[in-house]
């Protein structure tokens, strides 16, 4: 500033705005920051610390039990155990038929909800977008009931049409069809979205040039919202990895759902039927750590591609 | 492709999403016999009644303290969790300050982390402080959302001009005072757009009321649904209450969106398109 003599009041106001350059940020990001803290980077900070321990109980159990260092010890026994890989196995499965379908549905909606054939755009958009409004208990709760013979409408129409269906006898297909029913209206909103954001002209251009609705839709709208697609696969893989509610109401009815079904529910397990607060913690920074090398290979493999086409 | 193609494969997508919740409907309209053979609805035969009569008197009426709960839990902490999103979001758009940037990537690395995979260890250190089982065992940590930080800076950026900001310190507005009367007013729609996530988010939470809670009249409505499922093979009186219930804990929600459109598709859009 190049005022020539700064009189003492505005001075110390100038003082007090440098102040607050710093203090007010400061107190602004507090309240997020502790919190933040508090229930995020502690308790992984105490994850990792308590899954470096085990309880050893004295001889009979009664004499107490002593807490011993055991470094990597539990996280050994949870790769060791085959029920812990299993689980692995399970999410493994899910992910490849889960993730192609409810991407390959949520982008054919919204592409059909972009095309100019479409009518009543804002009722299909709703009615697509609210099963996100139910909750995931009650989801699995519902489609529990649609899948019991006897029960459900749907099983007795197929059993009448002469086609006997057994969903409860192939957990996945079940589980892949509560998540597919839950999400693809929620991913297909952000992948319309990022539709309507294409620039018309570059659409009249494709149509110019002669492309057909097909080819306009798989040759210039999907690789412009990339990265819509890329985020949704991120959020979907770090979701997927976090499966527990569905496949537990599951458990109740379907023989094939076992209590570790999946990792989540193997280090539910651990912790609450087998009081192991050592292997429940191994197991829960194996999964953050599985869900960060997914992240990783998710966002490292759109950034590839689009570097090797900004390339071409 | 033709017209009667695309709005037919729609209305068959409409019908796979609607289905379910058209047979909650119905279904939360029968006697526990009626629901146990898959027999269809006649006029005779209604007892949408008589269910939300029981639903109001099993356990003492425990239900509606279930959901008053989650009113509490989902509305209070959705309204601070936004609040606290946006004071954060706020401070990383108007703000210069030393490691900025480097601070912002810890939060986004926030969002990467499977909340499930928090918790339990959550749990392990709630029990360790001796808080598990206790209204704030649940209602802290439903206060994060990193994301919700991310979309709040989002919001900001598109909504907060810096020349008005400029223009109220001018004026002899402190910072704090700048947020409070202006910013924080721009930035309304950003605001509810994170607290109806957060709320969704919440109110649909299960794991983290499953692992901290005991006491069932400190559970939320999917908590206490699950607690009865649990018990319809010994007693099949409880699947009209499981399945009314889910009916009365789905309808906020479902008002909420339908009143709200606008502003969870800002929402949505703001989050996928950069």
């Amino acid at each position: 500033m190049s005022t020539p003599a700064p009189n003492p009041a505005q001075a110390s106001r100038a003082a007090a705005r440098r102040r607050g350059r710093y203090g007010a940020p400061a107190l602004l990001l507090a309240p997020f920051m502790v919190l933040f803290t508090a229930c995020t980077l502690v308790p992984i900070g105490y994850a990792v610390h308590l899954s470096l321990y085990t309880e050893h109980r004295s001889g009979l159990g009664f004499g107490g039990s002593e807490t011993v260092f055991t470094g990597l010890g539990n996280y050994t026994r949870a790769l060791g155990d085959a029920a812990f890989r299993a689980g692995f196995w399970n999410t493994a499965q899910y992910c490849l038929l889960y993730i192609p379908l409810m991407i390959g549905l949520s982008l054919l909606t919204a592409l059909l909800l972009d095309s100019a054939l479409a009518r009543a755009k804002r009722f299909f958009q709703l009615a697509l977008f609210l099963p996100h409004a139910v909750p995931g208990i009650i989801a699995a709760l519902v489609w529990v009931y649609l899948y019991t013979p006897g029960i459900s409408p749907v099983i007795d129409a197929l059993g009448g049409a002469g086609a006997q269906v057994d969903v409860l006898g192939h957990p996945l297909s079940a589980v892949v069809n509560i998540a597919v029913w839950e999400w693809t209206g929620y991913n297909m909103v952000i992948f319309y979205a990022a539709l309507q954001a294409i620039p018309r002209e570059v659409l009249e251009a494709a149509v110019v040039d002669g492309a057909g609705p097909l080819r306009t839709a798989l040759s210039v709208k999907i690789p412009l919202i990339r990265a819509s697609i890329t985020m949704v696969g991120l959020f979907t893989v770090i979701g997927s990895l976090q499966l527990f509610t569905e496949p537990m109401i599951l458990h109740d009815v379907a023989p094939g759902v076992v209590s570790t079904w999946t990792p989540n529910m193997y280090a539910y397990s651990a912790a609450f039927e087998r009081n192991d607060y050592g292997l429940a913690a191994a197991s829960s920074v194996l999964l953050a750590l599985a869900a960060a090398v997914l992240s990783f290979a998710v966002t490292r493999a759109s950034r590839g591609r689009s570097r090797k086409e900004d390339a071409a | 492709m033709s017209k009667t193609a695309v709005n037919g494969a729609l209305v068959l997508a409409t019908v796979y999403t609607l289905l379910p919740l058209g047979w909650l409907v119905t279904a939360s309209a029968k006697n526990t016999g009626d629901l146990l053979v898959g027999r269809t609805l006649t006029p005779e035969r209604f007892h949408l009644g008589q269910n939300l009569h029981d639903l109001a008197t099993t356990g003492d009426g425990i239900y509606f303290r279930w959901y008053l709960n989650s009113l509490l839990y989902a509305g209070l902490g959705a309204v601070l969790c936004a609040f606290v999103c946006v004071c954060a979001g706020y401070a990383f758009h108007v703000y210069r300050f030393p490691g900025k940037e480097q601070l912002f990537g810890l939060v986004l690395l926030g969002v990467l982390v499977p909340t499930t995979a928090l918790a339990l260890p959550m749990y392990l250190l709630a029990s360790e402080l001796h808080v598990v089982n206790t209204f704030w065992a649940v209602f802290v940590p439903s206060l994060v959302n990193p994301f919700g930080v991310y979309l709040a800076r989002v919001f900001c950026a598109g909504y907060v001009p810096g020349e008005v900001l400029e223009a109220a310190r001018m004026d002899g507005a402190g910072e704090l005072r700048t947020f409070w009367s202006i910013g924080l007013k721009m930035v309304m729609p950003g605001f509810v757009t994170v607290f109806l996530f957060q709320f969704t988010a919440i109110w649909n939470n299960f794991f983290l009321p499953l692992v901290m809670l005991s006491d069932n009249r400190l559970f939320p409505v999917s908590l206490g649904l699950y607690a009865w499922n649990t018990q319809t093979h010994a007693f099949p009186e409880y699947y009209p209450l499981v399945v009314t219930g889910s009916l009365l804990a789905v309808l906020p929600l479902v008002i909420a969106f339908v009143v709200l459109q606008r502003h969870w598709k800002a929402g949505l859009t703001a989050g996928s398109v950069k």
